[in-house]
């Protein structure tokens, strides 16, 4: 018995099979994703006041990669464009673009969360904070024999809520100049990594995930790309299909970016 | 379906998709300026940016991914996402505000 | 029909998909053992892969079970004959062979999380799905049969995942099924690591599974099968696959962030002011435990209607079958089935009461849980209804499903005084809770798959089960889930917490009382003795389910043989050989009339199959 609706749509549905396939795997990540915002939203409204951090991403950063997977949406189109007007070497020319587009998307998160890494919160002996980049340690350096000192490029404060939020007019006037900490002052240094604050608990698994599908969807528009065009010459309207339906997966990514960047960044 | 037929559906889509990619790069930049500005409360700031957002999300589901134009089948599944979806945030949200909770 | 003979796997040498190729040009070539029994993209296989893991776990999480309420019975002493055996395996987990209280809680962890994901859903779900609704559908196979394959092997990572869990260093995972933060984080072992990473597999697989179920009945029903001539068993899958592909995703997040907890330290979960051991924990604090149960619960909740609604499907098959009449509102069982299906995600909190809610939002998911009541009882009424005036025939597959009513309907009645608020707060975390999940779970669900077992078998190997045997399998499993599950009501209605390694010994107060009498804040001593009757009932019922092993697989080879459709049902599935060959049916049946057209008046025979042309 032949095996039905893999190219031509079922009259009733208006859908081959692969494209229902995709849309319902599409719910599931809007409710895994959705669960992530509702955690985010939870944590945020049950935060102390005041507490919960602003400023602490850099809005141009993620604009750029907000640029960068639009662009890459309307890449994806085009290419599946391409694909329905059997123009062969367009899909090529576009896909290559998806791909690189993604590639640079991840590049920028790369340095984002190297910038968050190399970012600590220092609690000193004398109950005040300091904060900023990590410029060196000396070579005598350890935090548990109290030896040595630790440069980094920021500043300091009196109380830990100075450091939230990075919008109020008065953080504006908090200069960052290279200070050098030696050992026995420092009670506390802690990386700005996801165990620091429950923002950026939320702010690198949300992202991560997202990068993580960023990856994922690469990998597949990749194999479309290369060895999966001998599907081309075979049953073109077949791999039209493959690639719209690895186009909807790529939207998909796009969408959840269009409300991680004002929720993490801009908020 | 003729090549002659899809060429000219699709040009047209072409300028569609044109259109929105440029409509979402406005939304991009109207976003990020929107931030910038100090409304009178926060509530108006993070409505003015889910609007944005939503406005965006709406072009890429219905233009890029075509579900202007596809059948009941989707909007069934997707609908009903939707509404779990917000069950899920606003159930959750609502039992744990501060006055449904019992302070002893 | 022409008498072809057919081997059971059915030899796929190609992918399905590839619609022009013929038979011949690849027979040569054949998949050899590892395409046919371990690789196979065929639903039919699949269906058996999964059966029969699941069927493994099964008694797995029962042996779990009796050294639980061996403990529970006879708390630090040793497990005859198998304690030198733990005690050699696990170490000081087991000291001299009894179970240490830590090794209790990680039995009952994994007990009620292999049950539930590994042994209950893969078997009503996954596997009775993917034997039976392609061919009840007319279709060739799964919409996405290399899909269909990788969601068992995901499956089986899971499952080794979860196994592995045991034999690691501080053994597996200890907080419950429920792994509620902060207990779950904090707890010094890694295997509530295992337990989450387990557990995404699981949920892959069964994401995997659902988006499958769901595009085969929208895409592949065969020419004249309209939405109301879908038999309830494909309706009850169907809306099963939303519930998982719906509700599995929130867990999953929520068992990343627990695993961001665990590794990265991370204060998801954890509030602040977190004290451990009398210090304070090093962590940024800000999280919600709170945020855990919501989103745990969220799935918690729909899962428990994945562990019904199958069963519902079986049994109204076999009703219909055995009653050689049709199904007693149809429509009302659809319009109830897609109810249950959509309030189900709304009801989830009621497994929250106790966590300090303001009334308003307890009375708002009481009310949706009373509302939820109403279609499991419509659907039941229908069930019972379709018995009236019918010609019922005993054999062991309607044993099942009728007892499966009345189980089912003690199990779900107890439900209501647990949906109200107010009485939950007495019987929440009590064993009154355990008694009313397993009544539905287990002389409920696990009956309906044991009749599907029995019912289907023909369809899979052209022999009939042992009947005398099914027989001592039934009224052995009945009459003891009974005497174990029913005292659980008086033990927990008496106080009698949950999860307690002692069962309570340390709890109640000894007092030496032959009338009975309770004691204020104590568990008197019939209660206690209970736990005696308990143990020995769930020995003999695992006894009981020795035949049925036994039968099962004699029976592939030595079991009575059966032409195509032994037991004259209607639908689909019986009008294929036994067993199915690949593709399933030579070409695309026709269907012209409803799945329950029994005892039609002017008709010849007293069934009319579905895909049968009109005289």
């Amino acid at each position: 018995m032949d095996f039905p609706y893999i190219v031509e749509p079922r009259r009733d549905t208006g859908l081959y099979n692969a494209k229902l396939g995709i849309w319902l795997f599409l719910a599931s990540e809007v409710m895994l994703f959705g669960a992530l915002f509702s955690a985010y939203v939870l944590l945020r409204v049950g935060a102390e006041p005041g507490m919960w951090p602003h400023g602490w991403l850099n809005v141009y950063i993620g604009t750029a990669n907000t640029i960068v997977l639009i662009t890459s949406s309307i890449t994806t189109v085009m290419a599946w464009v391409s694909c329905k007007l059997r123009q062969y070497g367009r899909f090529k020319f576009y896909h290559a673009l998806t791909i690189l587009l993604a590639m640079t998307f991840v590049c920028i998160k790369s340095y984002e969360y190297h910038d968050k890494f190399t970012h600590f919160e220092i609690t000193l002996a004398n109950g005040k904070f300091a904060d900023g980049h990590l410029v060196e340690r000396s070579k005598d350096f350890d935090l548990e024999k109290k030896t040595g000192s630790v440069t980094i490029h920021g500043y300091e404060v009196d109380h830990e809520v100075e450091l939230m939020d990075m919008h109020r007019p008065e953080a504006r006037h908090l200069q960052r100049e290279e200070i050098t900490i030696p050992a026995t002052e420092i009670k506390m240094m802690e990386r700005y990594g996801p165990w620091h604050h429950t923002y950026l608990a939320i702010y690198f698994t949300l992202t991560a995930l997202h990068a993580f599908h960023v990856i994922c969807g690469a990998v597949v528009i990749s194999f479309l790309w290369g060895p999966g065009t001998k599907m081309w010459r075979t049953d073109p309207e077949r791999f039209t299909n493959r690639i719209e339906v690895s186009g909807l997966f790529w939207h998909f990514v796009d969408l959840v970016w269009i409300f991680l960047f004002p929720v993490l960044y801009l908020l | 379906m003729s090549d002659h037929n899809v060429a000219s559906h699709e040009t047209h889509s072409v300028r569609g998709y044109i259109f929105v990619f440029i409509a979402l790069l406005a939304g991009t930049v109207l976003t990020v300026w929107a931030s910038f500005i100090q409304f009178p409360s926060a509530e108006i700031n993070i409505a003015v940016a889910l609007t944005i957002a939503t406005v965006k999300a709406f072009l890429v589901v219905a233009y890029f991914m075509h579900l202007i134009s596809e059948r009941k089948m989707i909007y069934l599944v997707m609908g009903f996402t939707a509404f779990f979806f917000a069950a899920l945030m606003g159930l959750t949200i609502w039992s744990l505000a501060p006055n449904s909770l019992i302070h002893i | 029909m022409e008498k072809t003979v057919h081997t059971f796997p059915p030899e796929s040498g190609h992918e399905t998909g590839h619609g022009h190729e013929t038979h011949g040009a690849h027979e040569h070539h054949g998949p050899g053992f590892w395409g046919t029994y371990i690789f196979s993209p065929d639903h039919k296989v699949i269906g058996l892969q999964y059966g029969l893991s699941s069927l493994v776990f099964l008694l797995f999480g029962f042996f779990l079970m009796l050294l639980m309420r061996w403990q529970i019975s006879k708390p630090g002493v040793p497990v005859p004959l198998l304690g030198p055996l733990l005690e050699k395996v696990l170490g000081s987990a087991a000291p001299h062979g009894a179970l240490s209280p830590d090794l209790y809680n990680s039995f009952g962890a994994m007990h009620g999380t292999i049950m539930v994901f590994l042994a209950i859903v893969p078997l009503a779900f996954v596997a009775f799905s993917n034997f039976v609704l392609p061919l009840q559908i007319g279709a060739p196979d799964m919409a996405y049969p290399r899909v269909n394959m990788a969601s068992y092997q995901a499956f089986v990572l899971g499952g080794v995942t979860m196994l592995t869990s045991f034999f690691i260093p501080g053994g597996a995972a200890q907080a419950g099924w429920t792994s509620y933060s902060p207990l779950a984080s904090l707890v010094p072992t890694d295997g509530q690591v295992f337990w989450l990473i387990g557990m995404v597999f699981i949920i892959t697989s069964g994401l995997l599974s659902a988006v499958n179920f769901i595009a085969t009945v929208i895409q592949l029903r065969a020419p004249g099968m309209t939405w109301m001539r879908l038999p309830f068993f494909v309706w009850a899958q169907f809306v099963t696959s939303f519930l998982l592909l719906l509700a599995f995703p929130p867990l999953e997040a929520a068992a990343v962030m627990q695993l961001m907890d665990k590794l990265a330290h991370t204060s998801f979960f954890l509030p602040t002011g977190l004290a451990v051991g009398g210090a304070y924990a090093h962590v940024s604090g800000g999280g919600s435990p709170l945020l855990w149960q919501h989103l745990f619960w969220f799935l918690g909740h729909p899962e428990v209607y994945v562990l019904i609604l199958p069963a519902m499907g079986i049994v109204c098959e076999i009703i219909a079958a055995n009653t050689r009449k049709p199904i007693w509102g149809y429509k009302s069982l659809v319009y109830s089935v897609l109810a249950i299906g959509f309030l189900s995600f709304i009801v989830w909190a009621h497994h929250m009461y106790l966590t300090g809610m303001g009334t308003k939002v307890a009375w708002f998911f009481q009310a949706t849980t009373m509302i939820i009541s109403i279609p499991s009882v419509i659907i039941l009424t229908c069930f019972f209804i379709s018995l009236w005036g019918s010609s019922i025939r005993f054999n062991t597959p309607m044993l099942f499903s009728l007892a499966f009513l009345p189980m089912f309907g003690i199990g779900g009645l107890t439900g209501l005084p647990l949906g109200f608020n107010i009485s939950d707060v007495h019987l929440h975390d009590t064993y009154y809770i355990i008694a009313h999940f397993h009544y539905v779970v287990a002389p409920g669900t696990i009956f309906a798959l044991f009749a599907g077992i029995y019912y289907w078998f023909p369809k899979m190997t052209g022999r009939l089960m042992n009947e005398f045997w099914g027989r001592v399998h039934f009224w052995g499993s009945l009459i003891f889930m009974n005497v174990v599950f029913m005292p659980m009501f008086a033990q927990g209605m008496a106080g009698m917490l949950r999860r307690m390694a002692d069962g309570g010994a340390n709890y109640s107060a000894a007092v030496n009382h032959k009338a009975g009498a309770d004691v204020i804040g104590g568990l008197s001593n019939n209660i206690m003795e209970m736990h005696t009757w308990i143990l020995w009932g769930a020995c003999v019922l695992g006894v009981a389910q020795i035949p049925f092993i036994i039968n099962f697989f004699w029976s592939i080879k030595h079991g009575k043989k059966v032409d195509d459709n032994p037991w004259q049902a209607t639908t689909l599935e019986w009008q294929a050989p036994s067993p199915p060959p690949h593709t399933n049916f030579a070409e695309a049946p026709h269907v012209y009339r409803g799945p329950y057209e029994y005892s039609v008046p002017g008709h010849d025979t007293d069934f009319t199959p579905q895909n049968e042309p009109p005289k």
